[in-house]
């Protein structure tokens, strides 16, 4: 209530709730314009201030989010190299319809959404059923939920630099552990569906308590007495999971599949260090190459700024076609519950 | 009361967000002048004047204590080194400062894979160093200078170092073999040819030890053949030749058969688990510029030291090598030439030979006894430095272009590698000029 006290505390306008003044004398007037004064500031405290509180983030974002986003448009319209930015040649749309018929492209497009699918779906499933176990009284949670994010904290390139080595075809222990069960040499970083796995598994292992945790966070806010009187009504756990939990948590779910989503259609580092002595080719026959890293390969290694500026506002698009497919399947979710 | 704990508060949250932002500007601001010590004759040092050189990798300038050196005998001058480790992350800034003259260095290293494409595309950006007082073109190997200099006679960088390449073999596994292991005797054995060298492996593999190939890797092998033709991928006019230049697709068949035949190893070279084979002795022979002995070195296991053996390889080429530039946006233009010509002279490079093992690109530097008396661990009494010194000056004027990279690493990690994978030479060749046609397409 204090806050109102700002707003109504003097009478600025005339006809305000306050009783009128008693005629002017001195000290009441120096009071009254004191007041006054006092009060045009508060006035323009509250209403400039909410401006300048938000502006760094603003300032920051045109100047490094809608600025860059922009040129990024504008040079994509060009042919333009990095040996000489500033010497752009017009060509329209050619960057974009280059892209319609340019089979690495599709390439990385096909990659990107199979090794989408194959880490996002276990991720959020595993991440699932870890949150309900969390959310059993257990000794040391702490211990188990820091633990679920150690992942999430390390950097990829520790983490790229150990998977690597586990998932080496001759000195490799993964394949040390196949060879133990009979099982041949995987050549995890030339072949096409074991290099996806293993770029699969990194995504999966950093990313999976991170959800976890987002999950356990909303299954708390669950009622008890929604359980309770689920568990009156003679429903087992798995009942109770699949009926009370499930449905409190499909906003949760919602964001988690959106986050992710967005996370799989930009997977750029993972892949790029898997086998960095590669470039960013991503495998000899671009087995495991990411629209992220075709972008950065054509920016980045072949220098050709306007190439990758088109397959960035590609790749723009594509997340907001998805945007808008999230946003029809949760308005279809909610109208149905 | 209320009014001043409110604006108090106000003006801490301002505060922290000025601080904020302003720290996030100063992360924006360029480098060039940035604590190192700025590079006016004003700035610190007490009227010194500061070069900044920009470098990359470890070029050993400072190991050397080169820097120490130079500032004793110039007491105004102080150096100061901004380094990046890796070239490829070094490149595209470098190229970002140049074509907005701004974030230089007073001298910039560039790498000799991308000094074709600075001297191309940025030569109006860099000083022509061939008039500068105390340079000599006849004082570098003349395919070295040739690599720094326009078509119109500008030359923008002076070589610090090269990358002879001679092979490098192990003597034990000749032996078992039943091959020589002399290395007068086993650079006959393949003198002249490639053809020749893969013929000694074929001869190798019927008396294998176990498990071991002739060569570490297809990619080692085919960049060694290429790294000797005097023409590769582009012609003297600039043009893009690699698919029709008979010599890049004979010596990609060439190393495709070698792969086909398992004469090398199906190793990409510098992952982990090529290191792997260099300490397990898992291959006889590697073409082996003199910075190649120290990537053995520090991959081996100890029992190693002493069993290789370098010898002068089919034909030579040269493989790595490091120009410095001096951008003319810089602040001390003179006096950086001046310090870059004495880091390049010829006394200078062998002390960093004899520290850092950089092969001197000055004939001159040959002679001294830095680089006649060196000596390598793992290649026990061999005089290296005589050995590289001559395949240095056997190494032809080649034609470098500016993609030559590219080229290579298509031909090599989208290429020859797959054979070793059970493809066929020609569905590799498709795979690698598919990607390298691509990747060349602005």
């Amino acid at each position: 209530m204090s806050a109102r006290h700002d707003i109504a505390a003097p009478p600025a306008k005339e006809g305000g709730a306050a009783p009128a003044r008693p005629p002017a004398t001195k000290a009441p007037d120096a009071d009254k314009r004191r007041r006054d004064r006092l009060s045009r500031r508060w006035q323009r405290d509250l209403r400039w201030s909410p401006y300048a509180f938000v502006s760094p983030f603003f300032l920051l974002f045109l100047a490094f989010g809608l600025f860059p986003l922009i040129y990024t448009a504008w040079a994509s319209l060009h042919s333009v190299e990095l040996t000489a930015p500033n010497d752009m040649e017009w060509v329209g749309l050619r960057n974009y319809t280059r892209l319609l018929d340019d089979e690495f492209f599709w390439n990385a497009a096909q990659n990107t959404l199979t090794i989408g699918i194959i880490s996002t779906v276990p991720q959020l499933l595993m991440a699932m059923g870890l949150a309900h176990i969390l959310n059993y009284k257990l000794r040391a949670s702490t211990f188990y939920r820091v633990a679920m994010l150690a992942p999430y904290a390390t950097s990829i390139a520790a983490a790229s630099l150990v998977f690597v080595l586990l998932f080496g075809r001759d000195y490799g222990m993964i394949n040390w552990a196949l060879n133990a069960v009979g099982i041949d040499n995987i050549d995890w970083q030339n072949d096409k569906w074991p290099s996806q796995f293993a770029v699969s598994t990194i995504v999966i292992w950093r990313w999976t308590g991170y959800n976890t945790l987002i999950y356990l966070a909303a299954m708390q806010a669950i009622p008890q007495d929604l359980y309770e009187s689920a568990a009156l009504d003679g429903a087992s756990r798995w009942r109770q999971f699949i009926h009370v939990t499930l449905p409190s948590l499909r906003p949760t779910i919602l964001f988690t599949v959106v986050v992710s989503t967005i996370g799989a259609t930009q997977l750029f580092g993972e892949p790029l260090l898997f086998d960095p002595n590669k470039g960013a080719s991503g495998g000899p026959e671009h087995e495991f190459q990411t629209l992220g890293l075709y972008l950065y390969e054509q920016g980045w290694v072949n220098l050709h700024l306007g190439r990758a500026s088109a397959i960035a506002w590609s790749m723009f698009l594509i997340l907001i076609v998805i945007g808008v497919i999230n946003y029809v399947i949760s308005r279809r979710l909610r109208a149905s519950s | 009361m209320r009014a001043r704990t409110r604006t108090a508060r106000q003006a801490v949250v301002l505060a922290a967000v000025a601080s904020l932002g302003a720290g996030l500007l100063a992360g924006c601001a360029d480098d060039g002048n940035g604590d190192s010590g700025g590079s006016s004759s004003s700035g610190g040092g007490g009227g010194k004047t500061t070069i900044t050189l920009g470098l990359f990798g470890t070029m050993g300038f400072k190991e050397a204590g080169l820097y120490t050196e130079y500032e004793k005998l110039n007491p105004k001058i102080k150096i100061a080194e901004n380094v990046i480790e890796r070239n490829e992350n070094y490149y595209p800034p470098l190229l970002n400062h140049l074509a907005t003259n701004s974030g230089l260095q007073d001298v910039q290293a560039v790498e000799v894979a991308n000094i074709a494409e600075i001297v191309s595309t940025q030569a109006s950006k860099l000083t022509d160093l061939s008039k500068a007082p105390g340079v000599e073109a006849g004082t570098w190997l003349d395919w070295k200078w040739k690599q720094a200099t326009t078509a119109d006679g500008q030359t923008i960088g002076l070589g610090t170092d090269v990358g002879p390449m001679a092979i490098c073999y192990r003597k034990d596994l000749f032996e078992q073999a039943g091959l020589p292991t002399d290395r007068d005797e086993v650079g006959k054995l393949w003198a002249g040819s490639w053809d020749k060298f893969v013929e000694v492996g074929q001869t190798f593999k019927k008396k294998a030890p176990a498990g071991t190939t002739f060569m570490d890797s297809p990619g080692g092998l085919l960049n060694a053949i290429l790294g000797s033709e005097s023409e590769k991928f582009y012609d003297a006019s600039g043009e893009v030749i690699y698919k029709t230049n008979p010599a890049v697709k004979a010596g990609f068949d060439l190393t495709a058969k070698a792969a086909t035949e398992g004469l090398v190893g199906n190793q990409t070279q510098f992952q982990p688990a090529w290191d792997t084979t260099i300490a397990n002795s898992k291959f006889a022979t590697i073409s082996c510029p003199p910075w190649m002995l120290g990537t053995i070195k520090g991959k081996s296991k100890p029992e190693s030291s002493g069993k290789w053996d370098v010898a002068v390889p089919p034909k030579a080429g040269n493989w790595g090598g490091t120009f410095l530039t001096v951008p003319k946006a810089g602040k001390n233009v003179a006096e950086a030439t001046k310090l870059i010509t004495w880091l390049t002279a010829p006394e200078q490079q062998a002390k960093l030979f004899s520290v850092q093992g950089n092969f001197p690109s000055t004939p001159a530097a040959y002679t001294l006894p830095e680089v006649t008396g060196a000596k390598n661990e793992m290649t026990g009494d061999a005089p290296i430095g005589t050995i590289f010194g001559e395949a240095a000056k056997a190494i032809p004027v080649q034609v470098i272009g500016p993609k030559d990279q590219i080229i290579m690493q298509g031909l090599s990690d989208n290429g020859v590698i797959l054979v070793t994978k059970g493809k066929s030479a020609k569905e590799a060749w498709e795979t690698a000029t598919k990607t390298i046609d691509n990747n060349l397409e602005k």
